[in-house]
């Protein structure tokens, strides 16, 4: 029965994430409500970690699988890109790469001044 | 046969597991990061496709049961971040900055690329949101005039290269901290890159899922700012 709770719980908060992406009027995807609502869920005690934690984690497991559909799905796009494809992996690489060392060397930088912890 | 497997539920999901776990198995051999599994599997699945002639929405009929599950996946990222959210609260201030500097780094480079390689308006704005979670992109590209499809496809791309890049990037600019780590990965790369941070370790997970709610919201506003600029 463990498992049928777990991810009801999970599907509930997605589910109440998708009803705030239908009524409110912003591009906040369903997912991002349900993220919000749980952890404020969990915080507040109104759900225990263990009443969700095996089937969560389950899912963060295989994750990156479900992205092999909508990479796939790209195929069908070239179409519309392929006269521009070169630039725009240009800018796409080139922007991720710098994206991603400012953001960690920022990060790292601070808190390494202010001598955060590494760990808890 | 071909026709069988393009009504087939099963196909689809079997082929995707299948190629997942061949990237897995390459990866785990030969230690090489070109052979992201994710990568592999995405290879995979588009060769066999492209052998048999199956139609993408073919595929997609039994495949689309995988991505139906990524919202619930999505959501249980509050896990990590309420196991981590100590460490968080200590490291606010280091989060933040960083979250915000990665996502003004990738306007500022989206501008400049448009600059060199003179993009059209819509091109530009197309290419703003590219490296949020894909609804909250779709949506910025939308509400500014760009291709949307285009912006869908490039975010997949960027989440998918931030995925295999990540660590040698790491490696390059000597970033050690995990907390520096998921807040790099979900911020270039979002919920991908966050896959790939849950491979590094649970702060790293947190981290990283932190990022892609902030730094979509931030993006969303940012967007709009940096829309007027071209």
């Amino acid at each position: 029965m463990g498992y049928v709770k777990e991810f009801c719980i999970i599907l509930l908060f997605s589910f109440v994430g998708e009803i705030l992406n239908h009524v409110i009027p912003l591009p906040v995807p369903a997912s991002i409500y349900g993220i919000v609502l749980l952890f404020t869920a969990l915080e507040t005690k109104i759900i225990k970690l263990k009443d969700i934690e095996k089937t969560g984690q389950f899912l963060i497991d295989i994750m990156p699988i479900m992205f092999i559909p909508a990479a796939v799905g790209l195929l069908e796009s070239w179409d519309i890109v392929k006269s521009s494809a070169l630039e725009f992996l240009i800018v796409m690489a080139v922007s991720t790469i710098f994206v991603m060392a400012v953001a960690g060397l920022v990060t790292q930088l601070i808190i390494r001044k202010s001598g955060g912890r590494k760990n808890d | 046969m071909i026709e069988f497997l393009e009504n087939s539920v099963f196909f689809g999901v079997a082929v995707s597991l299948c190629a997942y776990s061949f990237g897995m198995f390459l990866k785990k051999k030969t230690g090489l990061a070109i052979f992201n599994p994710l990568l592999v599997a995405v290879a995979a699945v588009i060769a066999i496709l492209a052998v048999t002639k199956i139609d993408y929405q073919k595929y997609y009929l039994g495949a689309k049961y995988i991505s139906y599950l990524l919202t619930p996946a999505t959501v249980s990222l509050a896990i990590p971040l309420y196991r981590q959210f100590e460490l968080l609260k200590h490291n606010i201030k280091a989060i933040l900055c960083g979250i915000i500097s990665g996502a003004v780094t990738s306007f500022l480079c989206v501008l400049a690329m448009a600059v060199i390689f003179k993009f059209s308006h819509e091109e530009y704005v197309t290419f703003l949101p590219k490296s949020i979670t894909t609804a909250i992109g779709m949506g910025v590209s939308e509400e500014l005039g760009g291709y949307v499809a285009i912006t869908a496809a490039i975010i997949i791309i960027t989440g998918i290269f931030g995925n295999i890049i990540g660590e040698t990037v790491f490696k390059i600019f000597k970033i050690t901290e995990p907390v520096a780590r998921g807040i790099a990965l979900g911020t270039s790369s979002h919920a991908i890159g966050t896959a790939k941070a849950m491979e590094l370790g649970e702060t790293e997970g947190a981290m990283s899922s932190l990022s892609i709610v902030i730094c979509g919201l931030f993006t969303v506003i940012g967007s709009m700012i940096f829309a007027k600029l071209y």
